[in-house]
């Protein structure tokens, strides 16, 4: 009370906001950059970089197939920074999926998802999966050739979901095909439903942060002194801030956002790829089938990923990155298998004779399906076996290497699908397509 | 504190109260479903604004003389090919791919059709040659009134396997 009185009422008012995202005073070991490398206040900042650019390009767009491209072309034409604006806000989308994704990692390898930050942890994926739909929902909006065939492409992926894939696209897309009230729903949901929902869950999830006592530490540096968080943590958020902001203005200077020409239902380009995010998706989906590659596989890992959090561990190193130098190299390994095993996958697939073609016989949902399904997951249970009784690690150290080969994994699919892949999707030089 | 423990040892008391909570406990599962339902019901595709009518739903293609017998001809604006059998049948199959949903190309030389989004191709009547398209492409019933090709846009049906009955003859 005597501290609050001290502060003077001016600065009071005009610091308020902050120190209500804030707590007043911040663990000094906390501020070290390399502990989180400000990835959530980047990604907050992001957020607001759409929200702000976003809004201003609605002035300008009109969501339906006869206009929307004309508007993009008049936009960028015909408007003072026009084109610039348009490349602020898809650098920033681009920037966001990356840097939520890598804040995901950070949380992961320091440990900081077991409860009390196990809401945190859930709202964080949540708010990932948002960010992601948000970027995709946005890809239809210029209506060109790129946009159009990506959002066919990736809305087809939802048909084979058992059961409630065909009446989820049948809404998604308000029609079989993709059209007019396809256009009129991903406005929506991109301009309203999922910002709105994101700004939310940020509220939530920024205050489970404030709940658990803020950014996790180490066991050794939780006695660190306590220290003013304005101008401590509040100065370094800025550097933080304006380095960002300025590496994506001059990389919105120097590259343009993809408009190719406008749609056509008519013509599929060759090849017609899905957003880069959904790479890795379409890559599963070259080798399996789909409904173990769009349904099984998603499924089980978003399982796994609500799940983490309430696995019981004994000893727990939380707060230092890979936990320990047992975690390191746990990790290195799990790094190296991952790539390993996955280009000898998309090898093996491509080399040897196609299973459905050797046993016509039997129904593809196994050939392609169930049999990849349990080599890749038997594959996965030896390696537990292996890194278990190589690395004599614990539960936290195991997830950890788990979760670094799915990553390196879907990594590799993705580089493969994005570099890898030419005409009719086939394996190709990148500098061939 | 107090109150509340004597009223819980009260059965009387006690089972009316219990009993009202339960009502609220319908009445709330009663409002959320019919919420949901008002939600679903919202989404579902039944934006009539933008369905034809089924008046327009059969569509002119074209006059019979147009397409000579082993002919395959696209129709880009309806999106679908008009293939005319050697002994003058017609069939209408649908432009796209169902594997993910690319628009397929008639190739003359070879006489299939191709994805290019995933390399499955088709033969002349849409059966799938190879992989990974999970079934033949889809087929439109075509009507033949008075020397003119129509199709029925409303109809683009599923099929597993190619049977005569898909074929139009000119009567």
């Amino acid at each position: 009370m005597t501290e609050h009185s001290a502060t003077p009422k001016k600065e009071k008012s005009r610091f308020g906001l902050i120190l209500h995202l804030h707590p007043r005073k911040v663990r000094a070991s906390t501020l070290r950059f390399s502990l989180t490398f400000g990835l959530g206040g980047m990604a907050a900042l992001l957020m607001v970089m759409q929200v702000v650019t976003g809004l201003l390009l609605k002035f300008h767009y009109e969501p339906s197939p006869e206009n929307a491209y004309n508007s993009i072309l008049n936009l960028q034409e015909s408007l003072l920074f026009g084109k610039m604006l348009r490349n602020i806000h898809h650098w920033s989308a681009i920037a966001f999926v990356w840097i939520a994704f890598l804040h995901m990692l950070r949380t992961a390898f320091t440990g900081a998802y077991r409860p009390p930050r196990d809401v945190t942890w859930i709202t964080g994926m949540a708010l990932l999966l948002l960010v992601v739909l948000s970027n995709f929902t946005g890809y239809l909006l210029p209506w060109d050739q790129l946009s159009y065939w990506a959002v066919t492409v990736a809305t087809s992926l939802l048909s084979y979901i058992p059961l409630a894939g065909e009446p989820i696209r049948k809404v998604l897309l308000g029609g079989a095909e993709v059209g007019q009230p396809t256009l009129t729903n991903f406005f929506n949901l991109h301009t309203g439903v999922i910002p709105l929902s994101i700004i939310a869950l940020m509220a939530w999830h920024f205050w489970r942060i404030r709940r658990a006592g803020g950014v996790i530490v180490a066991e050794k540096d939780r006695e660190s002194p306590m220290v003013d968080t304005r101008p401590h943590l509040v100065n370094r958020e800025f550097v933080v801030a304006l380095v960002l902001f300025a590496a994506i203005l001059l990389i919105s200077s120097l590259f343009d956002a993809p408009l190719r020409e406008r749609a056509n239902p008519a013509f599929s380009p060759n090849p017609a790829k899905a957003p880069w995010y959904f790479m890795g998706l379409q890559e599963l989906l070259i080798h399996f089938h789909p409904v173990f590659a769009v349904f099984v596989l998603p499924a089980s890992v978003l399982a796994a990923a609500v799940w983490m959090p309430y696995v019981k561990s004994s000893d727990a190193n939380y707060g230092i990155w890979f936990l320990s130098d047992n975690g390191i190299s746990s990790a290195k390994t799990a790094a190296a298998a991952g790539a390993l095993f996955t280009v000898i996958f998309i090898m093996s697939s491509e080399l040897l004779p196609d299973p459905e073609a050797l046993l016509p016989a039997v129904p593809p949902l196994l050939t392609t399906g169930l049999i990849p399904f349990i080599i890749v997951t038997s594959t996965m249970w030896l390696f537990i076996k292996y890194m278990r009784r190589r690395f004599s690690l614990n539960r936290s150290e195991l997830i950890q290497s788990v979760l670094v080969l799915m990553v390196v994994s879907y990594a590799v699919l993705t580089v493969t699908g994005i570099f890898f892949r030419g005409e009719g999707m086939n394996l190709a030089w990148p500098w061939n397509i | 504190m107090r109150r509340r423990m004597t009223d819980k040892k009260a059965t009387p008391a006690g089972g009316r109260r219990n009993f009202m909570k339960r009502i609220w406990l319908v009445l709330g599962v009663v409002a959320i479903t019919e919420f949901i339902w008002f939600i679903i019901s919202l989404l579902r595709p039944s934006k009539d604004t933008h369905k034809s009518r089924p008046a327009e739903s059969l569509r002119l293609i074209g006059s019979v003389e147009e397409f000579p017998a082993g002919s395959v001809t696209p129709d880009r604006v309806n999106r679908l090919y008009i293939v005319r059998e050697k002994d003058g049948a017609f069939l209408a199959l649908s432009l796209t791919c169902p594997h993910l949903g690319c628009s397929v190309l008639w190739n003359e030389e070879t006489q299939q059709f191709d994805c290019p989004c995933h390399s499955s191709s088709f033969d002349r009547r849409g059966i799938v040659l190879s992989s990974p398209a999970p079934r033949p492409l889809d087929f439109l019933p075509v009507i033949i009134e008075e020397g003119k090709v129509k199709v029925d846009m409303s109809q683009v049906t599923k099929r597993k396997r190619f049977e005569p009955t898909q074929l139009t003859y000119v009567l």
